[in-house]
């Protein structure tokens, strides 16, 4: 009964993309407006945290090597760890801005594990690509929670912080077990799908 | 035309311009999951359910991003722009 691999991402995918639509719905209406109700305060906190916790049984029982049970360990972690410094951000508990880089530092873990953990080239099949792609894409989108760190009400941080779920959300859909990437596949990486 | 009313008007046609954006995140998400749904048909198993085990049934990735853009249209939208509409209204 467990779902393959990449089903998984496809759900996280899900969960992503979401959240990246509430994160730009927030961006556009101004975060005054979007935390009126309390339950859409609370619904990115919550949603990073839950995220993290669902990257918990990902680690157990979807990586194949020591090196994807670290990365997944460490995506579970900085998730929670973000997710609990904006719950606290929007409680009130924590004031300082500053807090904020928590979520830099979950993005900089984050595109680094993506990069590690990948040993193969770009072209080696699909999911080698998106993982460069993803840990490429993390590490360059770090600069959005830093900027919003320094200046909370910048729009172009706050939407570049939201479109890069959203962007992330595409490229989990895009994951496959094995399948080619613009025509380029390994015959090491196995029979492909479409 | 005085200074002060010329503000006055600014600021509903700045926030009519937001509900109208935030207005397009769910029907725009949507519209790329039915798009998706049309160029990789094969990507939802349902239309060829024939020996499919249970999660390939279940996760369809073009269905669910439909499903996103719905959700968000019918469940966060509605209190959001009635939220935007509160804020015009509010004085000061």
């Amino acid at each position: 009964m467990q779902p393959p691999a990449e089903h998984v991402h496809w759900l996280f995918a899900t969960g992503f993309l979401i959240l990246g639509l509430c994160l730009l719905a927030e961006a556009v209406v101004g975060t005054e407006v979007w935390r009126r109700r309390a339950w859409r305060a609370y619904l990115w906190p919550g949603l990073s945290l839950v995220l993290g916790l669902f990257m918990w049984p990902v680690m157990t029982f979807f990586t194949g090597s020591t090196l994807h049970m670290l990365a997944h360990g460490a995506w579970a972690e900085v998730l929670m760890v973000a997710g609990a410094i904006e719950l606290a951000l929007v409680r009130g508990k924590l004031r300082s801005n500053w807090w904020r880089l928590g979520m830099t530092a979950a993005f900089l873990v984050s595109g680094a594990a993506f990069l590690v953990h990948e040993q193969n080239a770009w072209f080696f099949q699909r999911s080698a690509f998106l993982h460069h792609l993803l840990g490429w894409t993390f590490l360059a989108a770090a600069v959005f929670p830093l900027v919003r760190c320094a200046r909370p009400r910048s729009h172009v941080a706050a939407t570049g912080f939201a479109l890069t779920f959203v962007v992330v959300a595409v490229m989990l859909y895009c994951d496959r077990d094995v399948a080619p990437v613009f025509g380029h596949i390994s015959p090491l990486a196995g029979a492909p799908h479409r | 035309m005085n200074a002060e009313l010329v503000s006055e008007l600014e600021v509903p046609a700045q926030q009519t311009a937001r509900a109208r954006i935030v207005s397009l995140i769910g029907p725009l998400t949507a519209l790329a999951g039915a798009v998706w749904a049309l160029v990789q048909p094969y990507r939802i198993t349902l239309l060829h359910p024939r020996g499919q085990g249970f999660w390939w049934l279940f996760v369809e990735p073009p269905l669910l991003v439909i499903a996103v853009g719905l959700l968000f249209y019918f469940l966060v939208l509605p209190g959001l722009l009635e939220d935007l509409e509160e804020g015009r209204a509010a004085p000061g």
